[in-house]
């Protein structure tokens, strides 16, 4: 291996033994290998009958031999070898990548080839920030934190965007390649942004985890499921009464479980979560149980519906203005509602944060015991929080139910308030743009990549460990304080 | 009252299960301050490690059932203990001294990652074994012809439990490594500079958890037949209430809680409703938090400011 000449070579320079380094790759693979040994090594195939066995023993040794380089590079790295394992593991990345086109060499499976690339990108990636960080070191200046320093970049550049971003949005369904499926992906993740956006007031301000969000969805998507097929309520009517619903929920549940500690009220929310799912589940003359509820109605424009033949009396939007039928139209209304959902509830957070209860919540996030003895009342205060994300759920929960016209309790489970939450966690909780960002990666990503979709809560998870161990603030995570003593900005000179 | 003794062995059944994990959860607790909230994958892994030892003693042909119980013991504990590890030294080493959050969030990570590893890797399917160990016994005829049975599967599942159980609350209380965890427990930083190693001591309580993690895994599937790579998230779910329930970081009450978990849901099941007993459980555990946050042994916690 090229790798272990270029250590032998540089051998004198090592700051640790290469026979040590040898030894700790080497643990790390047989510690890989007895790990894989059952769950990789074998696999269980059903048969008609029983279960048999398959082994899949080339997998095995050839995940173990991708681990003990790995870790052998990153050891190397750290002992002094940084530029030649970046430049040599840099130019395996995109080799790796070519080769994926050209098909040269074909490693057992296609997850562990993709599992090659990530562990070579990320040793590179690391050779060149421990590279970077020993010429700083060298030249005498302070160690700057290159992951802060481009998170700030980022938040700043976030600021800016803003408005392109926004003006991006409104005018998605007018550009060129904007067809149906476009339209749906920027439905879907507009929804999660909100959802992000609104789980941000409990998560992000207030500092309280909250592991089912997911209820409040569904308590806003059955209101109005059932006021719209039980009572012919139309979808802005149900609208105000779905979010406040979900807020009274919210408040009910949130009375007498606010007072415990920040893990205890984790699992205490999953578990109100995952109670609303098993009584919409079994509760059958309510929400139709597991058969879920079918025929809602579709929003209209201003009472016009987006039918091709409306019924008697009734003008459709396309006749009103003119249009040639098509089920597009639809789309794009829905499509602007959510818009404009999402945009109300970002501009209500980001005014509500300069309110005293705004404040009020970030106080309290960062320390409650002062809080109390400031005479701010940590229950109200958490339930506003509380309440108000629950509305924003409602709200998405009842768009949820327009646009689908079918919702069941499956669509509401544990899994669902994870991503939620890992939209938010991995856009670095409180950073509105951060959500955007984790919303499109992680939305819209999945929904381009179809063929790897199995792959995908893999990802996920590996991806929210990965970000947790290596920020644990949050990916975009950059706190400006909202007030400054002694502003350096708006100080004037004097 | 045939009816009634017969819940209560099921229950007992159910609540071995339920304690055996809940002792994973609280020891963590009890050093990290922390919800292990992948514990509940870790013993879905312990069953599926059993499924495949179970599998591959089939092929070679080494089926009497003593030994393949006993090889199968050993293996998943010794497999899922290694996951155990892993699942620490990965995801929750780094964040020893971060917010409260950040290892949760790993946790949930951690969990979500296990099961779609396990999913990926051995299919969505459940995996069904052949009953290894059929037949039983009949305890007492009550006065209207109820008939109480025991099968043999339930004494040994009991009989196990009581038995580890038994050794490893004398290895928590006796030994030296009992001693450095108790040490851990009550004060992190003074056990460090009493020559306590904090590392060795947490691995160890997680190997520990998922030892006996792995038990449960392998009595659950001994028991129900069947093992899929979602049951670890609402079993985990339950054995978390139950040491909540029995007081966090207290291991008595893991056992206590576990116990009661399992009786409560079976005796719901029995006379009331099947459907709703999953929501028994998590109303169990939002009352216990919210009544008796410290748990039915446990200590009440000081906030420190």
């Amino acid at each position: 291996m090229a790798v272990s000449e270029i250590a032998v070579a540089a051998g004198s320079r090592l700051e640790r033994p290469f026979v040590d380094i040898l030894k700790d790759a080497a643990i790390t693979g047989a510690v890989t290998f007895a790990l894989a040994l059952p769950l990789v090594g074998f696999q269980t195939v059903d048969q008609t009958t029983a279960i048999v066995l398959r082994t899949r023993f080339p997998e095995l040794f050839y995940a173990v031999a991708v681990i003990f380089l790995g870790r052998l590079l990153m050891l190397l790295t750290n002992a002094g070898l940084a530029r030649p394992i970046a430049a040599a593991t840099g130019a395996l990345s995109l080799l790796w990548l070519a080769n994926g086109f050209f098909d040269v060499f074909e490693p057992p499976h296609m997850v562990l080839g993709w599992l090659t690339w990530i562990a070579d990108t990320v040793v590179a990636l690391r050779a060149a920030l421990v590279m970077r960080r020993r010429q700083v070191a060298a030249a005498g200046y302070l160690r700057s934190d290159f992951g802060e320093h481009v998170v700030v970049m980022v938040n700043r550049l976030g600021g800016w965007l803003a408005p392109f971003v926004a003006a991006f949005a409104v005018a998605l369904p007018f550009l060129p390649f904007a067809d149906q499926r476009v339209m749906d992906i920027g439905i879907a993740i507009l929804t999660y942004v909100m959802l992000g956006w609104g789980l941000n007031v409990v998560v992000g301000l207030a500092g309280l985890l909250d592991l089912g969000y997911v209820a409040f969805y569904a308590v806003g998507a059955y209101t109005y499921a059932l006021l719209s097929t039980k009572f012919g309520f139309n979808f802005w009517e149900a609208l105000p009464l779905a979010g406040g619903m979900a807020a009274s929920f919210g408040i009910m549940l949130g009375f007498p479980v606010l007072r415990l500690r920040g893990d205890y009220l984790a699992i205490v929310t999953l578990g109100f979560g995952e109670m609303i799912r098993l009584i919409l589940l079994n509760w059958s003359d309510l929400s139709n149980g597991a058969r879920g509820i079918g025929d809602i109605p579709r929003p209209s424009f201003f009472g016009m519906p987006f039918t091709p033949a409306p019924p008697e009396g009734v003008v459709a939007f396309h006749q009103y203005f003119n249009l040639d039928f098509a089920p597009i139209h639809r789309v794009i209304y829905l499509y602007y509602i959510i818009l404009l959902l999402a945009l109300v509830t970002n501009f209500f957070t980001l005014r509500i944060r300069k309110l005293p209860i705004g404040r009020a919540w970030e106080a309290l996030r960062e320390d409650e015991v002062a809080c109390r003895a400031l005479g701010i009342n940590p229950t109200n205060t958490k339930l506003t929080a509380f309440a108000i994300g629950a509305t924003f759920a409602g709200f998405a929960g009842s768009f949820f139910a327009t646009r689908q016209g079918f919702i069941s309790p499956e669509s509401f489970n544990f899994l669902e308030s994870a991503i939620i939450l890992s939209i938010v966690v991995l856009g670095g909780m409180v950073s509105q743009i951060g959500v955007v960002v984790a919303a499109v990666v992680l939305i819209g990503g999945p929904e381009w990549f179809r063929d790897l979709s199995a792959y995908r809560m893999l990802a996920f998870g590996a991806l929210m460990v990965a970000i947790m161990v290596w920020r644990p603030q949050g990916l975009l995570a950059h706190r400006e304080p909202t007030v400054r003593l002694n502003d350096p900005k708006r100080a004037k000179p004097s | 009252m045939g009816y009634f003794i017969q819940q209560l062995v099921n229950g007992l059944t159910l609540g071995s299960i339920f304690g055996l994990i809940a002792i994973g959860y609280t020891m963590v607790y009890g050093i990290l301050g922390m919800v292990n909230f992948a514990h509940g994958d870790v013993f879905m892994i312990g069953g599926f490690i059993s499924v495949i030892t179970f599998l591959v003693l089939g092929l070679f042909g080494l089926t009497w059932v003593p030994f393949a119980l006993v090889c199968m013991l050993i293996m998943s504990m010794l497999f899922t203990s290694l996951h155990g590890w892993a699942v620490e030294r990965i995801g929750y080493r780094a964040l020893r001294n971060s917010n409260r959050l950040a290892p949760l969030i790993s946790a949930i990570g951690m969990s979500i990652f296990l099961e779609n590893y396990v999913q990926l890797l051995q299919g969505a399917r459940n995996k069904a074994i052949t009953r290894m160990l059929a037949g039983g016994f009949q305890l007492l005829e009550d006065s209207s012809g109820f008939t109480v049975q025991v099968s043999y599967m339930q004494v040994i599942i009991i009989g196990t439990t009581i038995v580890l159980m038994a050794g490893f609350a004398l290895m928590i209380a006796k030994t030296e490594l009992g001693r450095q965890q108790r040490a851990c427990e009550q004060d992190m930083r003074m056990a460090r500079l009493l020559g306590v190693d904090v590392d060795r001591t947490i691995s160890l309580t997680f190997i520990m958890g998922a030892a006996l993690a792995a038990v449960a895994g392998m009595i659950w599937l001994l028991y129900y037949g069947i093992v899929d790579f979602y049951v670890g998230f609402l079993a985990g779910i339950k054995a978390f209430t139950a040491a909540v329930l029995g007081g966090v970081g207290s291991l008595p009450g893991a056992m206590l809680g576990g116990m009661l978990i399992g009786l409560i849901e079976v005796f719901f099941s029995a006379y009331f409703s099947t459907q709703y007993k999953d929501v028994a459980a998590f109303a169990i555990l939002v009352m216990v938090l919210i009544f008796r946050p410290t748990g039915l042994l446990g200590q009440p916690d000081v906030e420190k400011v």
